[in-house]
């Protein structure tokens, strides 16, 4: 996994392997301190929401994409963008509401799960919620309140992992000058 | 060319960073002897010239030390008040340094304060919907250049008139900001940024920008 940037500074490779460890180990200790799998997913999805919050500011002055002006564009940048950006793997938008504000996001592989098998005794634990946060986190940040949820985990019998992000609202405070 | 300062103000208007590349130093120390032919007078805190203009020191400038000692505020470095130490004639000769009055921290938070609500009038005038806020502000001796990101934080540089591919460096500090500052675990967001290596990196980018008078892709 190779850190895009466009700076001439070098640009780092790190292992996927470090990282899937790296993210295995965290998991597997969080489930030691908390012994309770419905824990274990809120405290993924506050760290992911900790991840987002400053993710995005990398994703903007990288990107240098501008505010999007509607869901449909949200979901483009997220799909095409942000996932090719750091996860290496885009995923497809689909499933969308008739109101235009719910979607799926559909990842083929998540380099998350490479090498997992949940566990009977583990079968509520979301492995991977900490996308969700990530990805909560990052747009409650440009003004944006969804709803982040799995729908279908590879990792609990699915065919693919999907996604569902649900726009819940415009977050009106604090607006940055010039966005109203 | 050169750029003057940076500061990084956050969604609350806060300032959280603030750096001074190059100050002007446009001082003037000199020896005098009673009596003294400038006329002084108490200003905020400070003893400026208000009237009496000479070899450099010009109306507007503070006492900024005497006898190589700097003043505190309105008075000597021994806790005398200026006017009437200089009103004595057994202190003189003396000599005196004045200059532009730096700018305090307090003074420079207050600033940046009143910019970020100033900011919002760009937007609020703007015959069309859709208007950014205040992207640059020009003087005669510096010009300012603002960039709000998406997300509400604002980079703030003041430089030469002149110098160009300030809009890059803006970008650069943006960079450096989400990289030194955001990626560091220890660094609490909104919070006054305390990060070495931010600081190191953006007198880097500084260096650069004011060298190549552009920063272009690729550098």
């Amino acid at each position: 996994m190779s850190r895009q940037s466009n700076r001439t500074t070098d640009s780092k490779k790190m292992n996927s392997e470090l990282f899937t460890l790296t993210y295995g180990a965290l998991v597997t200790q969080l489930c030691k301190d908390y012994e309770n799998d419905e824990e274990v997913n809120k405290q993924l999805d506050k760290m992911g929401y900790n991840i987002g919050v400053r993710l995005i500011e990398d994703f903007l002055a990288r990107s240098s994409i501008g505010r999007c002006q509607d869901f449909r564009e949200t979901a483009d940048v997220i799909a095409k963008v942000a996932f090719k950006m750091y996860l290496g793997t885009t995923p497809s938008v689909s499933n969308w509401s008739p109101a235009g504000d719910e979607f799926s996001l559909i990842l083929e592989n998540n380099p998350l799960v490479d090498f997992v098998e949940l566990p009977d005794n583990h079968s509520m634990l979301v492995y991977s919620n900490l996308l969700c946060g990530v990805l909560r986190g990052a747009l409650e940040m440009v003004q944006m309140a969804v709803d982040v949820k799995f729908a279908q985990d590879t990792l609990r019998g699915d065919n693919v992992t999907e996604i569902r992000m649900k726009f819940i609202k415009r977050i009106e405070e604090n607006l940055p000058a010039g966005d109203e | 060319m050169v750029i003057f300062s940076v500061y990084v103000v956050n969604k609350a208007g806060g300032l959280i960073y603030q750096y001074d590349n190059y100050v002007p130093r446009a001082e003037a120390e000199k020896t005098f002897s009673y009596p003294l032919d400038l006329v002084l007078k108490h200003h905020d805190e400070k003893v400026i010239v208000s009237f009496g203009q000479r070899d450099g020191i010009r109306v507007g400038h503070a006492v900024l030390s005497i006898n190589g000692a700097d003043v505190l505020g309105k008075n000597t470095a021994e806790g005398k008040d200026i006017l009437e130490y200089l009103k004595d004639s057994s202190n003189y000769p003396v000599s005196i340094r004045f200059g532009r009055a730096r700018l305090s921290s307090n003074e420079k938070l207050m600033l940046a304060s009143m910019f970020h609500s100033l900011f919002a009038i760009g937007s609020q005038l703007s015959p069309d919907v859709g208007s950014s806020g205040i992207e640059m502000l020009e003087t005669d001796v510096f010009k300012l250049h603002c960039f709000q990101t998406l997300t509400g934080i604002k980079f703030i540089v003041l430089a030469d008139p002149r110098q160009s591919g300030i809009d890059a460096l803006l970008r650069k500090i943006y960079e450096n900001y989400s990289d030194f500052a955001l990626k560091n675990p220890f660094y609490s967001l909104e919070m006054p940024i305390r990060c070495e290596l931010f600081d190191q990196n953006l007198k880097g980018s500084l260096e650069i920008a004011e060298k190549a008078g552009n920063f272009g892709a690729g550098s």
